[in-house]
């Protein structure tokens, strides 16, 4: 839509954009969110797809991912064979409840700098143990792990003027075997739950990613294979004000479907170990 | 749009981008005489039904790959259409065509496009908002953030401050004449409670103000910087508390139509044939429950909009409206003006479902035009078609029903509330389209009682099924339970009890009614539907944790409204050889205008092409109440069937009388007459004519009296999954009885269309207020009407009648198709899962939590 308040866009901003920020600034990468909706308090917005940031590189450390990297990149990313989670990249850009159309011009970074609950690359990133590239207004880089990025529904760490320029996922991370469970009220829609397994191979240490359906991410971390017991006491654990009420799911429901579906995750993954 | 080739979304795409690249859009991808292959699929599916949709679809569909075109719920998941259902769409997008060509004089039964179907294609079709007028100014409105207080004062002074902005319009601005938004012929059949812009607002998202400005821009930045003060009056959202003692009243005004101002009561009725007590005293078994539909919404995708201009000295209206007829009437009446000194008209319109039943747009660009002599647009967001526009009233039913143990219903007792919001508009008269569902059963004792009620929730309106479709789910799905209590299968349990051609048709009162039905069109429509289940039941669940059911629902429909309606088509055969046909019926994708070309071609002996229709325009056509309540056939087709058939009649005439062949012996023949053995060209016969000052032109008017009676029903076989409370639709029938078919691929088309509005209706729509009774998802991303994933394919079986008093012997069909949907779903869950849900919508987290833990696996 037409966004009648912004009066101004900064097209070719500096190599350090932060250090123009003012108030009533937005960075802009797709724009696919802030365009979607009115933004009375916005006057200019500052263009970082202008910086060319590079989108993947996968180095033996890991794969960096410019936060300008376009949803339809990194769905067609080609991954090495001895890569194990090309599906979940796969399934968790086909968790946007947007369409094709929309992956060819939304950003990784944008995605998960809305943070919303059903934030996918949110979900992907945190499963996979990321961390984030942060640079602050005053030129000052941090470095923040996914998990603790997100802080509550369209709530994050950033502090004004400070932007999000890459998200690495460790080498480690993406030889962990991974199985994902989503669910929507609608076939396609917008992620009611969203849930990622990760094991290590040949060791019992598991990961329980639980998005969507918290305000926030939540990682359950499991020493040895959980049995059904300590799984559904773990998810009991999660504080109740975690669990999102919102036009896509109740707080009952989602943590219903929680307890369904990290049981099918830890089958998941547990299957053909020995007894 | 495709920027460089690759598709995006225009709206959400910052213009800066397009600089230095390539852009496409639907008028450059072909134009009539070199369509591009997928724009010639969807003329040809056809893949549209109102067509706003089409540009989108076919820009994405243009761009798809071959493994897209495999997968198209999930290519087209960025592309909501809420007319078609979507499995035309897949035709067009898989190149399935099913539209056919006429021969001279046999357009009728045949699928023949529709008229407007080159220009749809091609994005020259002009919507309501596709023009542009210089110096045109635009409007906002602030709505109210209370849903009920008092506007104590409005400070303009900041926001006339605003650059470009030219006016700011409170209650004190407008004339101080009540009217009623709904549109009906008879504007006594609703009340007139509404101010253009009043002084106290009774929903939250009422208007409070409207700021006219150079830009929208600077419109909403008037409406920001409007300083209100209000005082905050007590609310009440629910209509049982409205109409306690002790609640605050709505409408204070003396006005005779409000039975009870006190307790907010619109309207009673209370109507009692036989005797209920005693039916119940005779029955073996009774069932009673109550059952509640919420509101929802239309979610026609072009929104509400008009613009108004002067021209020659004379207010013209272009405007989104499903009567342009009407709408001219009530601001004739709001601004004091003479019927000639304005005029009122669409273009094509994108989507109805009742929703433009109504007049909530072009008062205030009247307003402003007249006030300013400038040029006024106001257009509605997607959030305001949320929260001010009107929905289908929310109903609470009570039913209650006796029978004997072989069946036979003994009484039929229907107790049902309707909240119609704030405002009464369409209040009462939905209340009494209600007694349909009990007019459907034989049953010498009945009684219904209803209450409109005002609540300070957004006023209800008219929607596909207009009053019926929440008495249906209630009647259908106690008719569901009554069937199990006496142990018979529910279809016979129908069978056995729905009214039959001979016996009177009985709502409301036992007395003379208007209506034609002689043929026993329902009873085959629920064999058809019994044979469409029984022939599929071996499908296979989707999986163990699947608990599979079937349901069924049927429902009757008159074929036009109770209440006047009324319709003139002139019909004029023109020096150019083509029969130019005026009717004032709106086209918005119920396919109407296709088919007055094809009774028109059918009665003048010729084809669509030799056809031209002119529509929905006070200047150029004559009066019609409006395409509503499946009267664009059944009225204004009568109409112009009568004035092609007397253009017919005087052609043959002077062509007898030319010829001296006797006039018995002259039939037309496309672009001549027979006469006997000779064939006398049309174009000699005109110009004849001319020498002699006579032209081949008539008029004819025609009434929504008598009627008819449509009926249908629908099947669903579901599978509900025990943990998560997911439903899947497994397969879907619907048979219908629309008479003589005018045009197969458009009846279908309309059915599956009923059906896909009916299943989001059922299953996925929820519209969720606050405690402050403010909705809290006004989106399409939060209110998620089906897309393309979301639809089933549904088969639609026609039974073929010919009782009906309509054109042809055709029925309207685009209305009642939806009402049997949430009932057949509710009844095919609760054979799934031996659970009853009485209140939808059916989603997935109301469902689970009422679910069986376990349940033993079925065998056998």
């Amino acid at each position: 839509m037409d966004l009648n308040t912004v009066t101004e866009v900064v097209r070719r901003p500096s190599e350090r954009p932060g250090t123009d920020w003012r108030e009533g600034d937005a960075w802009l990468a797709g724009g696919t969110w802030l365009y979607s909706t009115e933004q009375p308090d916005l006057r200019r917005l500052i263009d970082l797809t202008a910086l060319d940031w590079e989108p993947l590189v996968l180095t033996d450390e890991g794969l960096e991912i410019g936060a300008t990297c376009t949803v339809r990149d990194l769905y067609a990313f080609p991954w090495p064979e001895d890569r194990t989670p090309g599906s979940l990249f796969r399934a968790s850009c086909e968790a946007f409840l947007s369409s094709f159309k929309v992956w060819n011009a939304a950003t990784v970074g944008g995605n998960i700098c809305l943070s919303l609950p059903a934030g996918p690359m949110i979900t992907l990133t945190v499963a996979l143990e990321a961390r984030y590239e942060l640079w602050a207004a005053d030129g000052s880089v941090r470095f923040v792990d996914a998990l603790d990025f997100v802080t509550g529904d369209h709530r994050n760490v950033l502090a004004p003027g400070e932007l999000l320029r890459r998200v690495t996922i460790p080498e480690h991370a993406l030889r962990r075997r991974t199985a994902h469970r989503r669910f929507s009220l609608t076939r396609l829609g917008r992620s009611t739950v969203f849930l990622v397994g990760t094991r290590r191979p040949h060791a019992s240490q598991l990961f329980l990613t639980v998005t969507a359906g918290t305000t926030r991410p939540v990682r359950i971390a499991f020493d040895s294979l959980p049995d059904a017991r300590a799984l559904r006491q773990s998810i009991e654990a999660v504080p109740a004000d975690v669990w999102f009420a919102d036009p896509n799911g109740t707080p009952d429901h989602r943590r219903h479907l929680t307890r369904h579906f990290a049981a099918e995750i830890c089958r998941e993954l547990t299957a053909g170990d020995p007894p | 749009m495709w920027l460089d080739g690759a598709p995006v979304h225009s709206c959400i795409t910052p213009a800066f981008r397009a600089d230095g690249r390539e852009v496409t859009t639907i008028e450059g991808l072909g134009r009539p005489g070199a369509l591009h292959p997928v724009q010639r699929r969807f003329a040809q599916a056809p893949g549209f039904q109102c067509g706003f949709c089409t540009a989108g679809m076919i820009m994405t569909a243009a761009a798809f790959t071959e493994d897209q075109k495999e997968d198209l719920p999930r290519a087209l998941k960025g592309n909501l259409c809420r007319c078609t259902g979507y499995r035309a769409i897949e035709d067009a997008v898989k190149g399935v065509g099913a539209v056919e060509t006429a021969v001279p004089g046999k357009a009728v039964g045949r699928s023949v496009g529709a008229p407007a179907a080159l220009d749809v294609v091609t994005g020259r079709a002009e919507f309501t908002m596709d023009t542009q007028i210089d110096g045109m100014l635009h409007l906002k409105v602030l709505h109210s953030p209370h849903a009920h207080a008092r506007i104590v004062s409005v400070d303009k002074s900041a926001a006339l401050a605003v650059p470009g902005v030219h006016r700011v319009y409170t209650w004190e601005d407008v004339p101080r004449r009540r009217f009623t938004t709904a549109i009906h012929t008879d504007h006594l059949v609703d009340p007139d409670d509404t101010y253009i812009l009043d002084d106290t607002v009774r929903f939250a998202g009422q208007r409070v103000a409207a700021v006219l400005a150079d830009t929208v821009g600077a419109a909403e930045e008037g409406c920001r910087r409007l300083a209100v003060e209000y005082e905050v009056l007590p609310a009440v959202f629910d209509p049982e508390a409205a109409m306690a003692d002790g609640a605050p009243p709505l409408h204070g005004s003396p006005d005779p139509f409000v039975r009870d101002p006190v307790h907010n009561i619109l309207l009673e009725l209370h109507s009692h044939i036989g005797d209920v007590d005693a039916g119940f005293a005779a029955a073996d078994v009774i069932h009673e429950g109550t059952y509640s539909s919420p509101r929802v919404q239309h979610a026609h995708l072009e929104t509400h909009g008009s613009i108004a201009w002067i021209q020659d000295g004379r207010l013209n209206v272009r405007t989104s409206s499903q009567s342009p007829p009407i709408a001219k009437v009530k601001l004739e009446y709001l601004f004091g003006l003479r019927p000639d000194r304005l005029r009122v008209f669409c273009a094509r319109v994108g989507g109805g479902f009742g929703g433009k039943q109504e007049v909530i747009s072009e008062d205030l660009v009247a307003l402003a035009t007249l006030d300013t002599g400038r040029p006024t647009c106001l257009e509605y967001t997607r959030e305001e078609e949320f929260t001010t526009a009107s929905p289908r009233h929310p109903m609470t039913l009570t039913v209650k029903l006796g029978a004997k143990a072989d069946g036979t219903l003994t009484a039929v007792q229907v107790r049902n509330v309707s909240n119609t919001g704030a405002y009464g508009n369409h209040g009462g008269e939905t209340v009494y389209a209600g007694g349909a569902a009990v007019m459907i059963y034989r049953c010498p004792n009945k009684k219904y009682d209803a209450y409109s009620v005002y609540t300070n929730t957004v006023p209800s309106g008219a929607l596909r099924g207009y009053g019926m479709t929440q008495p249906a789910f209630a009647v259908e799905s106690a008719m569901d339970e009554l069937a199990r209590a006496l142990h018979i299968d529910p279809l016979e349990l129908r069978r056995r009890n729905i009214v039959r051609p001979g016996e009177p048709l009985l709502a409301l009162h036992d007395g003379p009614d208007d209506v034609i039905f002689t043929e026993d069109g329902l009873a085959r429509c629920i064999d058809l539907v019994e044979d469409a289940l029984a022939r599929t039941a071996d499908r296979p669940p989707p999986g163990p944790e699947w608990l599979v059911g079937t349901g069924v629902a049927s429902s009757l429909h008159e074929t036009a409204p109770p209440t006047e309606h009324l319709s003139e088509a002139w019909v004029t055969l023109g020096d150019d050889l083509v029969y130019e046909v005026c009717v004032g019926t709106v086209e918005f994708g119920e396919g109407t205008s296709t088919a007055h070309v094809q009774i028109a071609a059918d009665q003048l002996g010729t084809t669509p092409s030799r056809i031209r229709l002119v529509q929905s325009d006070t200047d150029r056509t004559g009066f019609d109440t409006g395409a509503f309540a499946s009267a664009g056939l059944f009225v204004a087709g009568n109409a112009v069937l009568r004035a092609a058939g007397a253009v017919r009649d005087r052609i043959l005439r002077f062509a007898a009388a030319r010829t001296g062949v006797h006039v018995v012996l002259c039939t037309m023949d496309d672009d001549a007459v027979l006469c006997g053995d000779r064939r006398v060209p049309l174009a000699e016969l005109v110009a004849l004519a001319r020498t002699g000052g006579i032209r081949f032109t008539a008029a004819r008017k025609a009434y929504g009296s008598p009627r008819s009676v449509t009926s249908n029903t629908q099947g669903f076989r579901v599978a509900v999954h025990r943990v998560t409370g997911e439903i899947r639709i497994l397969y879907s029938v619907q048979a219908a009885d629309a008479g003589v078919i005018v045009n197969p691929a458009q009846v279908r088309g309309q059915v599956e269309g009923g059906v896909a509005q009916g299943i989001g209706f059922a299953l996925t729509e929820n519209h969720h207020l606050d405690a402050g009774g403010v909705m809290v998802n006004p989106t399409l991303r939060n209110y998620r009407i089906p897309a393309y994933a979301d639809v089933p394919r549904t088969e639609v079986l026609l039974v073929d009648s010919g009782d009906s008093v309509g054109p042809m012997r055709s029925k309207g069909m685009a209305e009642c198709c939806i009402n049997p949907v949430a009932p057949a779903l509710a009844n095919a869950v609760h054979d799934a899962t031996g659970v009853r849900f009485r209140a939808l919508p059916l989603t997935p987290e109301r469902v689970y939590g009422r679910l069986p833990a376990e349940r033993p696996v079925p065998t056998g």
